[in-house]
């Protein structure tokens, strides 16, 4: 673990309680986008010697996750005109609390996982889990689909962190695998919000409760 | 070698169903060309079979695979060579059949999809028989399984057809998740290792082992349809294309067996309990079979009944062959395996006549009501005849192939039979239960042939019944092979003793029984059959050319109609009632309170016990049940994550 990785996952946690606490639709999307960018850079940070296909990783996962999800989504935001999330299930200093608690939880926990030496005692782990953390939180607490769409990316980034500590062990194909995933359930998610705003006039997911038998 | 060669044969089978789906509609060309692709397809596989029987097979074939613990190792040992010899006989005289029996130019939009699946599931049944590794013997078993799924519901608008494909493919993925099991304790025994190789001696008895021998029963015999485990069997038999039947009662339910075989070959010392339980089941799926099939009204159903019956006679070999192996006694053990596989061999051919047969019988009447039938002998002649030879055969009675098998197992349940102990006692009731059975199925296919083939007609559409060539040659192929097997026993000894070897039992069947003197004693008892035959054939030939033909003396009632016969229902009615305790079976009778009876109705069937009145109740209280558990079904997304996250954290704090 170099010097580096440290801070960064340390402003990777601050931009989850960012996510968390607004309810303005543009700055959480913002938010996101932050983070993957600032993920994209981890795997550079972690790894002494820079291997190219490191380097596709962290170019792929930056354009995607930077650019390519979050325009969609602000795409997105200005085809259905909304701008904030009203009455989540759970409120938004509610929904901060429970992500500081989460987080420390995380913390703790980690210490107490049987890791390989040299990744114990950094904050990788405790990262991850806050970070997947949240993103379960946001997806569980907020109503328009947009926000769900935010949780997973955050969801995302979490798996990202995780998957850092095999950064060696895992195949380039397993992480190509995971962001082309990930890209994939995002446009899945862009055509059913399509779909439920045709067909309720709202992206309030409370409407697929509409639909059950 | 023969691995390569059952390669080539897997794949020519598989694509065999390309041409009729990429071809115009209609397209015969296509249609002929699939089938000669899938004919050529078996006869690379009997060469492979033939080299490996000569023991000139080679060595087995090794590719290494992406996939963890999967191995492409495929092998063709002489237990595979003799279930594999089946499968490419029934499933190339199978396709000749079909391009006459489900054309498509009858069947435009089922007949492509069903080369499709019956090229596919030959392929597949090819794998399993000669895989060598678990996983992949489990995938090609998967696809063995959907491939005939998918050939049952070819009639799928019917909703009979519908609900033996639901049953079926229920009861298939049940077995599947038991092989699971079984697979996963199978390679913990053998060190982590998914190659189906000799375990070390001290395992059988443990629980691992009986848990291993238990889970076959249930996967395996699930596949195979030992009772009770048969629920599948005679609905989806009936369900589907008469080819198809044969394919599935001559080879797909026989993987069930070699299964079985191949799993419990894998420990050199068998437990007594092992065989007496596969005796015992063997013998009730024997004997119940053979009484449900006398209440069929339903000829694919009486068949399929009878295929029951028979995995009773091979499970019972089996038994005696895991007895005689607990006891140290390999002359029994011989008798039985060699017994059970050679009855493998010869049910798939009599019973693949037989299913033809019926299905000659069905093209031509347009149903499968033995009630409707009658009076066919003269009208489809060559079906009647070879509808006969398999007849003969499955009954177990000399000269034909039936025999043969059955007199193995009866050699080999008679010498336990005399001596001392408990064991004497299990062998001669399985030996009367196999005689018990022989009647049984004897009475049984006396009803099928006296009502469909004699008689006089009793529905105007068996006057126009004929019968195509493209039919009748595989039916000609097949009594020809049950004659051979029944007049050449000894023929059949090296590939017996290859597979007893490649069960782990080095055997010499000539030497344990005494197949040349057997053939020699069959070839008398048919000379005497047809010099006999022919007498009577002559002097009936010169009655007929005399007499007037005259129905027959009805009493003197004036008003007789051809419906006026012996039916299928009557006829076994008094073999019903002895099993009455067994089968309960239903019967409405018609009322007749005043002197002048009025018009009447009489039904009388006989429902499956296990399935109709166990397992068809159960899952109705079970699905009601469940659909308590519908509360948590709410529709709300954020709900369903949050259960996802409850799971994640329990899971997490039990780490």
């Amino acid at each position: 673990m170099t010097l580096f990785a440290d801070p960064v996952l340390v402003l990777v946690m601050l931009v989850n309680f960012v996510v968390l606490g607004t309810s303005r639709m543009r700055a959480t999307i913002r938010a996101s986008a932050a983070q993957g960018a600032i993920l994209a850079v981890l795997p550079l940070l972690v790894q002494q010697e820079v291997r190219w296909h490191i380097l596709v990783m962290a170019a792929g996962a930056a354009t995607l996750k930077g650019l390519v999800i979050p325009g969609l989504l602000q795409k997105a935001m200005r085809d259905v005109q909304i701008r904030h999330e009203v009455e989540p299930y759970v409120g938004f200093l509610a929904s901060l609390f429970i992500g500081a608690g989460g987080s420390g939880m995380a913390i703790l926990f980690s210490s107490k996982l049987p890791l390989a030496p040299e990744h114990a005692g950094g904050l990788l782990v405790p990262a991850a889990l806050s970070t997947v953390f949240t993103g379960f939180l946001i997806l569980v607490t907020r109503r328009k689909a947009i926000s769900q769409v935010v949780g997973y990316l955050v969801l995302e980034n979490g798996i990202f962190i995780f998957g850092l500590l095999l950064i060696d062990a895992m195949p380039f194909m397993v992480e190509i695998g995971v962001l082309l995933d990930l890209f994939v359930g995002i446009f899945v998610m862009g055509i059913i919000m399509n779909r439920i705003r045709e067909e309720f006039a709202s992206l309030d997911t409370e409407h697929l409760a509409e639909l059950r038998d | 070698m023969s691995a390569l060669l059952v390669v080539i044969a897997a794949a020519l089978s598989a694509v065999s169903g390309l041409p009729p789906l990429l071809a115009r509609k209609h397209s015969r060309g296509a249609d002929l060309f699939s089938a000669a692709l899938l004919v050529t397809g078996s006869l690379v596989g009997l060469a492979a079979v033939g080299t490996a029987v000569a023991g000139v097979g080679g060595p087995p074939l090794r590719l290494e695979w992406h996939l963890p613990g999967a191995l492409l190792e495929i092998a063709v040992d002489g237990l595979s060579a003799l279930f594999l010899l089946p499968l490419f006989v029934i499933s190339g005289l199978g396709a000749v059949y079909a391009t006459s029996y489900w054309p498509p130019l009858r069947h435009p939009r089922t007949a492509p999809l069903l080369r499709l699946f019956y090229g596919v599931t030959t392929s597949a049944i090819a794998i399993v028989f000669v895989a060598r590794n678990s996983i992949l013997f489990l995938m090609a078993w998967e696809v063995m399984a959907l491939g005939a799924f998918l050939m049952v519901l070819t009639e799928g608008r019917r909703r009979d057809v519908r609900q033996a494909g639901w049953i079926y493919i229920t009861a298939t993925h049940t077995g599947t998740l038991a092989l699971f099991a079984l697979f996963a304790i199978v390679a913990s025994l053998n060190e982590g290792s998914f190659h189906l190789g000799l375990l070390r001696a001290g395992l059988a008895s443990s629980p691992a082992g009986m848990a291993v021998f238990w889970l076959a029963l249930f996967g395996f015999g699930l596949k195979a349809g030992i009772m009770p485990m048969h629920i599948w069997l005679p609905g989806a038999h009936a369900a589907t294309p008469s080819h198809v039947s044969a394919l599935m009662s001559g080879v797909l339910i026989k993987t069930g067996i070699y299964g079985l075989v191949r799993i419990l070959s894998l420990f050199p010392d068998p437990p007594l309990l092992w065989g007496g339980v596969l005796l015992a089941f063997g013998a009730v799926s024997g004997v119940l079979g053979v009484a449900y099939a006398l209440g069929q009204h339903d000829l694919k159903k009486l068949l399929a009944y009878h295929s029951i019956e028979n995995i009773g006679i091979i499970t019972m070999g089996l038994g005696l062959w895991l007895g005689g192996r607990s006891l140290g006694e390999p002359v029994w053990a011989v008798l039985g395996l060699a017994g059970g596989l050679l009855h493998v061999v010869n049910h798939a051919f009599f019973k693949a006549l037989l299913f033809l047969g019926a299905g000659s019988v069905i093209h031509a009447t347009g149903t499968r009501e033995m009630d409707r039938m009658g009076g066919l002998l003269g009208r489809l002649p060559r079906t009647s005849s070879t509808f006969l030879v398999g007849a003969v055969a499955i009954c177990g009675l000399p000269p034909l192939n039936g025999f043969v098998s059955e007199f193995l197992i009866y050699l080999g349940l008679l010498r336990p039979a005399t001596s001392p102990g408990p064991v004497a006692i299990g062998a001669a009731g399985a030996a009367a239960a196999l005689a018990l059975i022989g009647g049984l199925a004897l009475s049984c296919f006396v009803k099928a042939f006296g009502t469909v083939f004699l008689g006089t007609p009793r529905d105007p559409a068996t006057f126009r019944a004929h019968e195509a060539s493209a039919m009748t040659l595989p039916l000609l192929i097949l009594s020809g092979l049950c004659v051979f097997v029944g007049l050449f026993p000894f023929a059949t000894a090296p590939l017996l003793n290859r597979a007893c070897l490649g069960a782990g039992l080095p055997a010499d069947v000539s030497r344990a029984a005494p197949l040349a003197t057997l053939s020699l004693v069959q070839i008398a008892i048919a000379a005497v059959l047809l010099g006999v035959s022919w007498l009577l054939a002559r002097r009936l030939r010169d009655d007929v050319a005399r007499r007037q033909p005259l129905p027959t003396w009805d009493c003197g009632y004036a008003a007789g109609t051809s419906r006026m016969q012996y039916t299928s229902s009557s006829f076994a009615s008094w073999s019903v009632d002895l099993f009455r305790w067994a089968l309960s079976p239903r019967e409405e009778k018609p009322r007749f309170p005043h002197p002048f009876p009025a018009k009447g109705h009489y039904e009388s069937h006989v429902p499956d016990a296990v399935l109709d009145r166990i397992l068809v109740p159960a899952f109705r209280r079970g699905g009601w049940l469940l659909s308590r558990a519908r509360v948590i079904q709410r529709g709300q997304m954020q709900l369903y994550l949050l259960y996802v996250v409850i799971i994640l954290l329990v899971l997490l704090w039990r780490v």
